[in-house]
């Protein structure tokens, strides 16, 4: 085994260090935590200019998926707004595999220029963890297609260009077997977008799709194969793209605050044992989750699926995160407690911030216990229990 | 990058993994309760040249790497082997690694190396002239200790403890005894001696989180197994969502720790090499290999103590009772995973690796 990246990925990861340190100014960071849109177009730009974003796309371009894995670590690592770019990313790697030349000259070479967006519109109010049952209807009307419906959760469709929609067209089958994607420009008429706040800082919208009629050219691949569409994005979804390394900055933030923080038993929170014994935790566990990351970018690096471990790798690392963040809240007491910009805020507010923010990290994506559903079934084999 | 064994180290796995599978297990570590020594797969082991292979050739040894090691401990572990591998091993290597003393005695020398001669490896600083709870020490015939800031071997005795009074009844079933260093003889002094041991327990980390990993995916094994043909209200006990997300939660974990411990492997090997990696948590940045070492055995400490928890309890009472495997697993993991020091307490080591020094 060899555990160091690599010449190549290593110049890589030199790259998009020196262009965080160039980019990732104090301004990106508070705009994105004061508008809730962790996404920035100009950012995203300057990542293309910059020639690092062809390799974002999983399955494109010359870059492999230990690089597509570098690429989101560092952004996850230095708290830049990249929830928008992994799921545009994302598509853009679905397009790369499912797609037709229309969506890819349309669609794919937009999206490597940083200034477009695409959201996922899986979720309904009414169907999250049991995806398949869905009920957004699309119906054909000769080389039409009709759609009616409502999706929840749709993250980023206020700033996006295209939608992927999960949508039902044969309510008749089995309900895995009836629906189709598309993918759907957001001007098209028909289409609300009403904002949903969060308890966090990040804002996400419920989207609304009334009679909105699209060509049959946007719909991306078979009709009534929109499982196995799905199938290909959840697999890079539960991978290598961020979100499994939150507690990377939270550490950096305690600990910068610790050095300086006085404890009201005097001297120092650093020199505090018990915040010194979870901060070694904490640093412990961070190497764990990158490194079941980085199994999950390797599998796909030499040809496999890494779909469980990509579940393995978000189930230990949300777990951990959320442990870290209440042990930290805890002994940060009432200064935990104070907000970004508030005077006297242990670690300028990222405290409150991550204690906001952690819980939604085993709902999306996968709720921890659809992944030990799937852990326990497909890698355990155990008998099904639903 | 590259996280597949090499070809040669899948050669060392399958090997070993039917060597401990055909001579050990189970049964036969049931059987060496409760001094935790099988004289006869010791014997046998001995043919395979296991235990002067960490020593480098141009000592006489089988000039493995610290990762070949750690590929065999796994195996190890799975079978719960009554064997002083790992202490033998780290101590042969340490013994090899000192400069030679001219006059005296040979470092390593032929039994060492071929295993006639045990040699066991106080973790834990000496105290007064005497290394307490010696992982092997009811078996070795002679234990390295660090004295002070004297390295020390004592021996060779003639009849080891385990044969007498000498052994320390355990939790774990473990060959542990308290070791007179009296007559220790003194092998190196200073800075130099102190250094060589830490190494040594940092080798002893590393390659005992390997053994807790090979543990934990066995004993996950054995829950699933069980679970599997267990049946209450007419069907299978691992249907029941419960009982499968208890067992969910563990792949990633033993993995997880299976990782570390062969990245701290990796890591020790270049340092070896003379690379010295790096130590930076803020980007998650960690090469150094005693700072992987220590996170290492804290991470299959977890893994261990929590697979064997959980397995053992979805046995149901059976999981209890002496006459099945999973209680032989549980008490062995706590027994590796505290047998250095309490966990926070090496948290708190780490910590001092990690951040600035405590004031
Ligand atoms: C901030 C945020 C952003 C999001 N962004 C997007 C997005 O961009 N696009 C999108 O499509 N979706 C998005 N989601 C939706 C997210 O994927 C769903 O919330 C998630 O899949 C869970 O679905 P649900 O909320 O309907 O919960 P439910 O499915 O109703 O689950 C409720 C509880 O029941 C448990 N449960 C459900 N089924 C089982 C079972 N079989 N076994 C055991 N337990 C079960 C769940 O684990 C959960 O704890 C987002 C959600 C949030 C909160």
């Amino acid at each position: 085994m060899d555990f160091s990246l690599g010449d190549r990925a290593e110049a890589f990861r030199n790259e998009v260090r020196t262009f965080l340190g160039g980019h990732l100014t104090a301004d990106v960071v508070e705009r994105m935590h004061a508008t809730g849109t962790f996404n920035d177009k100009d950012f995203n730009a300057g990542l293309a200019e910059a020639g690092l974003l062809a390799g974002a796309v999983p399955g494109y371009g010359d870059r492999d998926p230990i690089e597509l894995y570098v690429l989101f670590n560092e952004l996850e690592k230095a708290g830049a707004p990249y929830d928008g770019l992994a799921v545009t990313m994302l598509v853009a790697g679905v397009i790369h595999a499912v797609g037709t030349d229309f969506h890819r000259a349309e669609v794919l070479e937009r999206l490597l220029t940083g200034r477009y967006n695409c959201c996922l519109g899986y979720s309904e109010p009414d169907h999250g963890s049991d995806l398949a049952g869905i009920a957004t209807r699309a119906v054909r009307d000769g080389d039409e297609w009709v759609i009616d419906g409502q999706k929840m959760w749709t993250t980023m469709a206020h700033e996006a260009d295209w939608v992927i929609l999960l949508t039902r067209t044969n309510p008749d089958v089995p309900k895995h077997k009836g629906l189709t994607m598309f993918l759907v420009p957001m001007d098209h008429p028909g289409i609300e977008v009403r904002p949903v706040p969060t308890m966090a800082t990040e804002r996400t919208n419920a989207t609304f799709y009334d009679g909105v009629r699209v060509g049959d050219r946007w719909r991306l691949g078979e009709v009534d194969g929109g499982w196995s569409v799905m199938g290909v994005a959840l697999a890079f979804e539960r991978g290598v793209m961020g979100g499994t390394n939150p507690a990377v900055p939270l550490l950096r933030h305690v600990r910068q605050w610790a050095a300086e923080a006085m404890s009201p038993d005097g001297g120092r929170m650093l020199d505090d044992p018990l915040l010194r014994e979870r901060l070694a935790r904490t640093a412990m566990a961070n190497q764990v989750s990158q490194l079941l990351t980085l199994r999950a970018a390797w599998i796909a690096a030499t040809g496999g699926l890494p779909g469980l471990e990509g579940s393995m790798a978000k189930l230990y690392a949300t777990e951990r995160y959320q442990q870290a963040v209440g042990w930290f809240q805890q002994m940060a007491a009432a200064e935990g407690l104070l907000s970004f910009g508030v005077d006297g805020s242990a670690a300028g507010g990222w405290i409150d911030y991550d204690g906001r923010h952690s819980p939604v990290t085993t709902i999306y994506g996968g709720t921890t216990e659809i992944n030990r559903n799937n852990v326990a079934e497909r890698h355990l084999g155990l008998p099904r229990s639903r | 990058m590259d996280l597949d064994l090499t070809e040669d180290q899948e050669t060392i796995r399958a090997v070993f993994a039917a060597f401990f599978d055909g001579e050990t297990g189970p049964a036969r570590a049931r059987e060496a309760e409760p001094t935790g020594f099988d004289a006869a797969a010791w014997e046998r082991l001995l043919e395979t040249g296991a235990p002067g292979m960490g020593v480098p050739e141009a000592d006489g040894g089988g000039g493995a790497s610290l990762a070949d090691l750690a590929v065999v401990a796994i195996e190890a572990g799975a079978q719960i082997a009554p064997l002083p591998l790992v202490d033998h091993g780290v101590a042969a290597r340490l013994l090899s690694g000192l400069p030679n003393r001219n006059g005296s005695e040979p470092t390593v020398d032929e039994g060492i190396l071929a295993g006639s001669t045990i040699v066991g490896l106080a973790i834990r600083p000496a105290l007064n002239g005497s290394a307490r709870t010696v992982p092997s020490g009811a078996v070795a015939h002679r234990v390295v200790a660090l004295d002070g800031d004297r390295l020390v071997i004592d021996g060779p005795l003639a009849e080891v403890p385990g044969a007498g009074a000498g052994h320390l009844a355990n939790h774990g079933c473990l060959p542990l005894a308290h070791r007179d260093l009296s007559d220790a003889t003194v092998l190196a002094t200073g800075p130099e001696a102190v250094a060589a041991h830490a190494r040594a327990v940092d080798e002893w980390r590393t390659l005992t989180a390997a053994t807790l990993v090979g543990m934990a995916r066995e004993a996950l094994v054995l829950g699933v197994e069980y679970v599997q043909e267990r049946e209450q209200f007419g069907r299978p006990v691992g249907s029941f969502q419960a009982v499968q997300h208890l067992l969910a939660d563990l792949p990633g974990l033993i993995d997880g720790a299976h990782l570390l411990a062969s990245k701290a492997a990796w890591a020790g090997d270049r340092a070896t090499d003379g690379t010295t990696g790096v130590l930076d948590v803020d980007a998650n940045d960690v090469t150094n290999f005693s700072a992987l070492a220590a996170m290492a055995l804290i991470a299959a400490g977890e893994a261990a103590t929590l697979a064997t928890d959980r397995s053992l309890h979805v046995h149901g009472g059976y999981g209890f009772s002496e006459e099945y495997d999973i209680q032989l697993y549980y008490r062995r993991a706590r027994a590796l995973t505290y047998l250095l020091d309490d966990p926070a307490r090496e948290c708190r080591r780490l910590a001092g690796m990690i951040l600035e020094p405590a004031c």
